[in-house]
């Protein structure tokens, strides 16, 4: 029995490496992309060339319309979404006195208000299925703070408060919801911020590196199993020791 | 359709998805405090009574329902819509 899983800003970095890991698991896997298609051909390809079932589909997370129409294309090329993996974000980083509402309107719409959307879209098919798993991606940031991220850090605490209130609500119904919050982990995203903050980044990590994307991938392979059947409402913590 | 297939149909699923005793099913018999049917089996229920009867019941709708004889209600009402 293959499981389909729905990896949102499955293109590249984190996204990437889970829908690589979710078809290596046995899952036909559904790349999300916002603009970059040719990633996401690539995650594609990657995945049928080595004999898995995926597509890409295109969608806007924070859009309503744009989240209904990818449930529909979904579910008619791979089936019901089993897995879904709520992982698009952005950053828009600044000091909140810098901080203009459309950054901050930006980043809660892809990182919070998408998390919404997916979710709900996704339950119907999990409360059919009478099984389901909802994995959503968080950040350090949104547990610790982070100065020049007040917007980011808000999203991603956003995700953690409805994802225990989620798992609340279906539970009953075999359906876990649980979040993955990564520290620094080796990305286009935290590549920005340029190789001497990541140094002292790893000096403050515990295990004395940043994360690899395959790392974050391998928690959300156990979240996404049937191993995790009893863990629901969490927040795994994937960040080398970082917050201690 | 006939109201009975419906009201039929909604036994079944309430029997067959929900445990409920099938001798308890009457009409003005509420969902949450008569059958102990919780909110989010509600909805369930609504879902089935969609898939089963290829109509759409909007959520606002929805959220009326509180008997077995709205229920049925509403089904009859979309089917002749």
């Amino acid at each position: 029995m293959s499981r389909v899983a729905l990896v949102t800003g499955g293109s590249r970095g984190i996204g990437r490496a889970i829908a690589l890991r979710l078809a290596s698991d046995g899952h036909a896997v559904a790349v999300n992309y916002a603009t970059n298609s040719a990633a996401a051909d690539d995650v594609v390809a990657t995945i049928t060339g080595n004999g898995g079932a995926a597509i890409a589909v295109r969608a806007d997370v924070g859009d309503a319309d744009a989240v209904a129409a990818m449930f529909e294309a979904v579910e008619e090329e791979l089936g019901r979404v089993d897995v879904l993996v709520n992982n698009a974000g952005i950053t828009r980083d600044d000091l909140l006195l810098r901080m203009g509402p459309e950054a901050w309107d930006q980043v809660i719409e892809t990182n919070l208000r998408s998390v919404y959307l997916c979710s709900r879209a996704a339950m119907r098919g999990m409360l059919r299925s009478r099984w389901g798993r909802i994995i959503s991606v968080s950040s350090i940031s949104g547990i610790t703070g982070n100065p020049g991220q007040a917007n980011y850090a808000a999203s991603k605490a956003g995700i953690i408060g409805f994802s225990k209130s989620i798992a609340r609500e279906i539970g009953s119904r075999n359906i876990t919801v649980n979040v993955v919050a990564p520290g620094f982990i080796e990305t286009d995203m935290t590549e920005e911020l340029g190789t001497e903050i990541a140094e002292e980044v790893a000096r403050r990590v515990a295990v004395g590196r940043l994360g690899r994307p395959e790392e974050i991938a391998a928690a959300v392979g156990y979240l996404a199993s049937d191993d995790a059947a009893y863990v629901t409402g969490q927040t795994l913590v994937v960040d080398g020791g970082l917050a201690l | 359709m006939e109201r009975t297939e419906i009201e039929s149909k909604l036994t079944d699923l309430l029997v067959d998805e929900l445990g409920i005793e099938r001798d308890d099913i009457r009409a003005d018999a509420t969902f949450e405090e008569d059958l102990d049917v919780d909110s989010l089996g509600v909805v369930e229920l609504l879902m089935a009574l969609e898939d089963n009867f290829g109509v759409k019941i909007p959520d606002e709708e929805a959220e009326q329902i509180t008997t077995v004889g709205e229920a049925i209600d509403l089904v009859e009402k979309k089917l002749n819509a």
